[in-house]
C-alpha cells in the first residue's frame, strides 16, 4: 500500500530559518494520509456490506415469508425481466428522468440568463429563488397534494378548472409529479448556470459585440460552449436524481393510480417492504443500479471532455 | 449581450421589461405553493376546506401540532418527531465531520495511491439509489435491534451526509496553499498543530457550509426514517407525511402547519450560507 511515496510538498532540505522542523520518519509520512483516511474506509465498508448483501439477496429467494433462503441463480433476474410492470417502471422511470431534466436544464439557463440582466427584479428574487430547493421534497409534495385535491385544492380553483379535473388521474399523475419536479429542482440547474455566467470573462463578449455579433450567435457559439461544463454538472445531478426518484412520487401518489406512476425506486419499495419480498426488490434495486452506474460513467467522461475544452476556449 | 452582462448599465426598454415580465411569472409559480401553505395553516378547522383566500385568521394549529391534543386528534407526534430529526440530523453531521473532515484533508493535501478511488466510492453512495442499501438494512437492523433507534438512523445518514462533508472540504483543502502549513512546520509546529491551528481555521466558513447543508439533507430526507423507523426515532418529514394519511377527520389546517414547521430549519440554515450554496450542492465542482 505504502509502495508509492505520497508526492507531497517536501519541506526544503536546506537549514531551517526558524528552529527545526520536527523530524517525522519517513514511513510516517507516507502513511499518514492513509492513516487519516482509515475512519472513512471504515465508514465505506459499513456501507458497501449491505450493498454486497443486496446484490447477494437479489440471487436468493428470499422474503418474510420464506426466511431460510436458498440460491435461485437469475430466477430473479429472468421473472423480473420478462415481467411487463417491470417495462413500464422502466418506461415511466425514464421518461420522468428525461423530461424532467431536459425541462429543468432549459428552464434553469432560462432564469440564469434572465437573473443574470442584475435588473433590481432579478436582485430581489435572486434571494427567494432558492426556497423551494430547501424545503424537503416530501413536504413540498405534501404542499403540491393539497393543491391537487380536486374539491378544496386552491389550483382548480384559481385556475378555474372545476371541482372535477383530477390532476392526480391516471393520464396525468405522471405530468402532475414531474411539475412538483420541475418546482423544486430548476432553481438548482438555475443558481449553478448563473454562477457559472458571472464567471465567464468579458473581453469575447465586448471583442464579438464590436465584431457586430448577434446577441442569439454570441449564446450559441461563446456562451454555451464556455457555460457547457456548469450545465453538465446540473444535468448529471438531476439525471441521477431522477433514474431514482421515490420520495415525491411515493407521496403523491404511491405509484398509482394503477401503475401509471410506478418508479423503478417506487417498484422496488412495493416489492420489498410493503410485500417483504426482499429478492424480488433488490433484483429491482440490482437492475436500476446498473442502469445509473452506466449513465454516470458516461456523463462523468463527457463532462471531462467539456471541461477540457472550455478551458482550451478559455486559456 | 455584452450590454446586458456588464452591471450598472440600466436602459428600460422593451426586452428588459419582459425580462422582468418573465421571471415575475416564474416567481409567482415558485411563492404561491408556500404562500397556500402559510395560508392553510392559518385556518381554522371549520375554514379549511370551505374558502380559498378570505378567512380570519388564527395561529393555534402551529400550537395544536406541538401539543398532546395535536397528537390525540391526528395519531402523529410531531414534537417528538422534531426531537429525533434534530438528533439524527445533528448526530450524523458530527459523525461525518469527525470523520470526514481528516480524509478530506489527506485527499485534498497530499496525493496518494488510493485516494481518487476513496473520493469517488464516496460521491457514489450519493448517486446510488438508496433502496439497494436500505432493503438489507432493513433486515439486518430488525436482527439487530437498531431498527427504529437513533443509532441506527445516525449509521445510516452517513450515506447522505458523509459525502457532502468529504467532497466540500477536500475543495477547500485544495485551494489552501500548502504553504501556509510548511512555515508553520518551520516554526516548529508539529503537523497536528499546524492543522489544527492554521489550515482548520482558514478552512472554518467550508466546515460551516458543509456541516449546515449535510444538516439540511439529513433533515429532509425521507426514504431513511421511512423505512427504518417506526414511532420511537422517526423524523420531520414522515410525520408530515403521516397527517395526509390516516381514516377519520383530514386536517388539513394541521398538516399545512406541520409542513411550514418542518421546511423552516433548512430553509433559515439555508440562508445563512447562501454564500457557498453553489458551491456545496454541486460536491465542490462549481466553485462560485
Amino acid at each position: 500500500m505504502t509502495t508509492t511515496a505520497p508526492s507531497r510538498q517536501a519541506p526544503p532540505a536546506g537549514p531551517a530559518q526558524h528552529g527545526t522542523p520536527p523530524v517525522v520518519p519517513r514511513w510516517r509520512r507516507r502513511l499518514r494520509p492513509y492513516l487519516l483516511s482509515v475512519p472513512a474506509v471504515a465508514i465505506i465498508i459499513g456501507i458497501l456490506y449491505p450493498f454486497f448483501l443486496g446484490v447477494y439477496y437479489a440471487f436468493l429467494n428470499y422474503s418474510a415469508v420464506n426466511p431460510n433462503p436458498v440460491l435461485v441463480g437469475f430466477d430473479n433476474f429472468r421473472s423480473v425481466l420478462s415481467d411487463p410492470e417491470f417495462w413500464t417502471s422502466v418506461r415511466v422511470t425514464a421518461t420522468y428522468a428525461f423530461v424532467a431534466t431536459g425541462l429543468e436544464t432549459v428552464l434553469g439557463i432560462g432564469i440564469a440568463l434572465l437573473l443574470n440582466r442584475s435588473s433590481i427584479v432579478g436582485r430581489i428574487f435572486e434571494k427567494v429563488l432558492i426556497l423551494p430547493l430547501m424545503i424537503a421534497p416530501v413536504i413540498a409534495a405534501v404542499i403540491w397534494k393539497l393543491m391537487f385535491n380536486p374539491q378544496f385544492g386552491v389550483l382548480n380553483h384559481v385556475l378555474g378548472l372545476g371541482s372535477t379535473f383530477d390532476w392526480l388521474s391516471r393520464d396525468r399523475a405522471l405530468w402532475s409529479t414531474i411539475l412538483v419536479d420541475l418546482w423544486i429542482y430548476t432553481p438548482f440547474v438555475a443558481i449553478l448556470v448563473l454562477a457559472g455566467l458571472r464567471s465567464l470573462p468579458k473581453e469575447p463578449f465586448e471583442a464579438s459585440e464590436v465584431d457586430g455579433a448577434g446577441w442569439f450567435y454570441m449564446f450559441r457559439r461563446l456562451m454555451l460552449p464556455m457555460m457547457w461544463p456548469y450545465i453538465l454538472v446540473a444535468v448529471i445531478f438531476r439525471l441521477m436524481d431522477c433514474l431514482k426518484i421515490f420520495d415525491i412520487v411515493y407521496v403523491l401518489t404511491a405509484g398509482g393510480p394503477g401503475d401509471a406512476t410506478r418508479t423503478l425506486q417506487v417498484g422496488a419499495f412495493e416489492d420489498s417492504i410493503t410485500n417483504l419480498n426482499y429478492s424480488r426488490g433488490s433484483t429491482y434495486m440490482f437492475l436500476l443500479w446498473i442502469l445509473v452506474f452506466a449513465v454516470a460513467r458516461y456523463l462523468v467522461s463527457v463532462l471531462g471532455k467539456a471541461q477540457r475544452r472550455a478551458a482550451g476556449a478559455e486559456g | 449581450m455584452a450590454t446586458e452582462i456588464k452591471p450598472g448599465r440600466k436602459r428600460l426598454t422593451l426586452g428588459s421589461v419582459g425580462a422582468d415580465l418573465l421571471l415575475v411569472f416564474w416567481f409567482v409559480f415558485s411563492l404561491f405553493p408556500i404562500a397556500w401553505m402559510v395560508l392553510l395553516a392559518l385556518k381554522t378547522d371549520t375554514e379549511q376546506t370551505t374558502t380559498y383566500f378570505a378567512f380570519s385568521p388564527t395561529f393555534d394549529n402551529f400550537g395544536t401540532v406541538m401539543s398532546q391534543r395535536g397528537t390525540d386528534l391526528t395519531s402523529v407526534d410531531f414534537a417528538g418527531a422534531l426531537v429525533s430529526s434534530v438528533l439524527n440530523c445533528g448526530g450524523a453531521v458530527l459523525v461525518s465531520l469527525l470523520i470526514g473532515i481528516p480524509a478530506a484533508y489527506a485527499a485534498g493535501r497530499w496525493k496518494y495511491r488510493g485516494s481518487e478511488d476513496l473520493m469517488f466510492q464516496m460521491l457514489s453512495f450519493r448517486f446510488a439509489p438508496e433502496l439497494m442499501v436500505v432493503v438489507p438494512l432493513f433486515v439486518i437492523y430488525n436482527q439487530t435491534g437498531l431498527f427504529d433507534t437513533t443509532y441506527g438512523m445516525i449509521w445510516v445518514l452517513q450515506l447522505v451526509t458523509m459525502p457532502l462533508v468529504v467532497w466540500i472540504l477536500r475543495s477547500y483543502f485544495q485551494d489552501l496553499s500548502a504553504e501556509l502549513e510548511q512555515a508553520a512546520l518551520l516554526d516548529g509546529y508539529t503537523r497536528r498543530r499546524a492543522f489544527v491551528m492554521v489550515a482548520l481555521p482558514l478552512v472554518r466558513p467550508g466546515i460551516a457550509a458543509a456541516a449546515l447543508l449535510a444538516f439540511i439533507f439529513a433533515w429532509n430526507n425521507y426514504v431513511f426514517p421511512l423505512i427504518l423507523t417506526d414511532s420511537n426515532a422517526t423524523t420531520v418529514t414522515v410525520a408530515v407525511t403521516k397527517f395526509l394519511g390516516g381514516g377519520g377527520q383530514a386536517y388539513y389546517n394541521l398538516t399545512a402547519a406541520a409542513a411550514l414547521i418542518g421546511a423552516l430549519p433548512p430553509l433559515l440554515l439555508a440562508l445563512t450560507i447562501q454564500r457557498y450554496l453553489v458551491r456545496g450542492l454541486s460536491f465542490g465542482a462549481v466553485k462560485a
